[in-house]
């Protein structure tokens, strides 16, 4: 039992933090927010070179071989800085593709990521499959030696900056896996900034040109594996916006004055606070699971059932720290001046991005009666 | 970053779980399921069963008995002792005047205490509460008035969990009424039951259970050699206990047991629907939330060991958070369980609603939820 970073994750998380708090802080954030791409060129070269864009890829694709754990201080600081560059879309794109694909779509792909030259998304949902995972119309079908893909997906994170696109689609024989050029014909992104600032798009394919990744009709239990994957690691990012909502909330008590005290001095305040502490550690320790969990794991079920179990309690959890995070800022909280509501809006999207807790709660009772 | 038990821990937890299912009474094992009552007889019976094996007191240094265990070993026997649902070990011994006298007493006291404690010869209860001072401790009032080589006290205790169990008593009281500040003044004095001039009075709780006592004290005469550390230091004295209480309040080895418990009683119960009520969704949700709460408690609670054990530093004021969230886990799974059971059956929903009723205590002994609170805010956020 040990719930410590080893020195290289310490390492890297410091580093991160470091650049981070020096290269995107919330002014720079603010400026490449507005700005009409919406991501920074410049932070994503930095990131690839400091290795973060190989983390989670072998080493014979020019990657680390890292796991979740290995990524948690990493997600933890993109929470607390808000980090909106496509950072997680990208690594789900990878590892779906480092798991289904064969070596030759590994080679064509991943070293390109890995250096900061290919940025991927994973086009899923669709309008009305809430958080199904099963649940895609998008068709594919045979087109000479490739496929093609006809149908709709919606809010793809990352979709317009993504080169490459991971896309879900039926065939005869079920639910399979494609990867798309961004550029190719019969594909059209329609870009859009969400709540929490992030772009994403919804993609309208055409007899768009693909090529099959995996097992025809076998793409479900990869996909469910990502995407718990990908939870592990928003959970983690939870935990760094949870603790940043802590920290200024705990500094607004501290020096906003009212009645001639710090509002701090105030009871009904001061329990409201320690609750929000409180349940900011119970989320990371739901994030120690979870990343722990989505590298070791038995078999599927041990492994959907800790993510489940996380996802839930992040989920109310966040709805928690950042509903007292404005309350205990009063007015203040409610503007656009100040990060802690932007870091409201991140948590927000944090608790329903791959299921809220209601999808996993029932994911959950479904897991233990089966 | 690795939670899971090491190989030796692992077998470690094997070793204590075989023993104590061989060990553990039938007839206590039934009681302690039922949520029923037990006199000092049936608790004294486990605290000499687990003496003579050498395992009643295992934090204590290994020349009074204890085990030389690490804290990571010591929570996992603290968790086994809950899941296997032994009696409850009194704390006010083994976990309160014990290690006060390790720290604090003299060697006369340790060696005339210590002994008695360890082996169950000596039952021992807690004089801390008063009427007028619940979590305004520090605001008591029983007397203790020095007389030559004895003390005279009057006064009065109350929430006395098993005093009328015990042979012994320890109080807070005060020695001095001048002093500026409430916290300076107070003694800690060790109180032979059985004195002249101690009346014990039974406070019967609303579940119908005599758990709770209130303690009269009129001129019960203490030779001075009982008193614990510097006369007019029992604050000091007492806030080093306060911090031991807290630890051990997370309860997660006895709400496991529970809560395995609860899923079978619910599996067994049928819902509106004619179908089992553990797979109606609206329990279902609320019994998945508490497992889910009680795995993120499981969690923060060793993550604190394993600082605890690398730093080798005594929990922080954090640790209030395990007592704020274990109890309100204890509550809610005996809230479920009477939800769970069918109405139709008077006897078994009573018995249900009474552990329920029972249970609400648990918010409020030990330092109050919001004391918790207030602690973490002092300590931890600096408010």
């Amino acid at each position: 039992m040990n719930f410590d970073y080893n020195e290289e994750q310490q390492l890297l998380a410091d580093s991160v933090r470091r650049f981070l708090a020096k290269d995107y802080g919330f002014e720079e954030r603010k400026k490449i927010v507005a700005s009409k791409q919406g991501w920074s060129d410049k932070v994503w070269a930095t990131m690839a070179e400091m290795g973060l864009t190989g983390l989670p890829f072998s080493t014979e694709h020019g990657g680390f071989g890292g796991g979740a754990v290995d990524l948690m201080g990493v997600m933890e600081a993109a929470g607390e800085a808000l980090l909106v560059e496509p950072y997680l879309a990208t690594l789900m794109g990878g590892r779906l593709v480092a798991r289904a694909g064969s070596e030759a779509q590994k080679k064509a792909v991943l070293p390109g990521v890995v250096e900061g030259k290919t940025k991927l998304a994973f086009a899923h949902a669709e309008k009305g499959a809430r958080y199904n995972l099963a649940r895609v119309a998008a068709k594919a079908k045979k087109a000479g030696s490739g496929w093609e893909i006809t149908g709709e997906k919606v809010v793809v994170p990352g979709a317009p900056a993504a080169n490459k696109l991971v896309v879900s689609a039926q065939t005869e024989k079920g639910l399979s896996l494609f990867l798309v050029d961004s550029s190719g014909k019969g594909l059209k992104v329609k870009p859009y900034l969400t709540l929490d600032e992030q772009r994403a798009g919804d993609i309208s394919l055409s007899s768009a040109t693909a090529e099959l990744i995996g097992k025809e009709g076998e793409a479900l239990a990869v996909i469910e594996e990502v995407v718990d994957f990908a939870t592990a690691l928003v959970c983690a990012e939870a935990v760094g916006a949870m603790k940043f909502a802590c920290d200024t909330t705990l500094e607004y008590l501290k020096t906003r004055k009212q009645f001639g005290a710090p509002i701090g001095t105030f009871q009904a305040l001061q329990h409201r606070m320690v609750d929000m502490v409180v349940a900011c550690e119970q989320a990371r320790s739901m994030a120690c699971l979870a990343c722990s969990k989505s590298d070791t794991h038995a078999d599927a079920r041990d492994r959907a059932r800790a993510m489940s179990a996380a996802k839930i309690k992040i989920a109310d959890n966040c709805r928690h720290v950042s509903q007292e995070s404005i309350q205990l800022h009063g007015g203040m909280g409610m503007t656009e001046e100040l990060k802690v509501s932007h870091t409201f809006r991140r948590l927000t999207m944090i608790a329903q991005q791959f299921g809220d807790a209601e999808h996993h709660l029932a994911r959950f009772a479904a897991l233990d009666k089966a | 970053m690795d939670l899971n038990y090491s190989q030796d821990e692992s077998a470690f937890r094997d070793e204590v779980r075989g023993w104590l299912n061989a060990n553990l009474p039938k007839d206590l094992r039934e009681k302690v399921a039922n949520y029923q009552e037990l006199g000092r007889e049936e608790l004294l019976r486990w605290h000499k069963i687990l003496a003579k094996k050498g395992w009643v007191a295992p934090a204590w240094p290994k020349e009074f008995g204890g085990t030389g265990w690490n804290v990571v070993q010591r929570y996992i026997f603290e968790e086994e002792l809950g899941y296997v649902g032994s009696p409850p070990l009194i704390p006010f011994g083994l976990a309160m005047c014990g290690p006060v006298l390790l720290r604090f007493g003299t060697a006369a006291q340790k060696e005339r205490f210590l002994p008695r404690i360890y082996n169950g010869d000596d039952f021992w209860c807690q004089g801390y509460s008063e009427p007028g001072s619940g979590s305004d401790l520090a605001s008591l009032k029983t007397k203790a008035e020095r007389n030559g080589d004895h003390y005279i006290v009057n006064g009065q205790k109350t929430w006395t969990t098993l005093g009328h169990c015990a042979d012994w008593i320890f109080c807070l009281v005060r020695t001095d009424s001048n002093m500026s500040k409430k916290q300076e003044g107070i003694s800690f004095l060790l109180i032979d039951m059985k004195t002249p001039g101690i009346t014990v009075r039974p406070l019967i709780l609303m579940d119908g259970g005599h758990e709770v006592n209130e303690v009269f004290f009129d001129d019960v005469k203490v030779p001075a050699e009982n008193l614990v550390f510097e006369e007019g230091k029992g604050w000091t004295v007492a806030k080093y206990l306060l911090g031991h209480e807290r630890m051990g309040t997370g309860r997660i080895g006895a709400s496991k047991r529970e809560l395995a418990k609860l899923k079978a009683f619910a599996a067994a119960q049928t819902g509106d629907d004619g179908r089992p009520l553990s797979e109606d969704p609206r329990f279902r949700d609320k019994l998945t939330r508490l497992e889910v709460e009680l795995m993120a408690l499981e969690i923060t609670n060793l993550r604190f060991l394993d600082q605890m054990r690398r730093s080798n530093q005594p929990p922080g004021a954090d640790v209030s958070m395990l007592k704020i969230k274990g109890t309100v886990i204890q509550q809610t799974l005996s809230e479920l369980m009477m939800q769970a059971v069918d109405p139709g059956g008077n006897g078994s929903f009573t018995g249900l609603a009474k552990r329920y009723c029972n249970m609400r205590k648990t918010t409020i002994y030990a330092g109050s939820n919001e004391i918790q609170r207030n602690i973490i805010s002092k300590m931890t956020l600096g408010l």
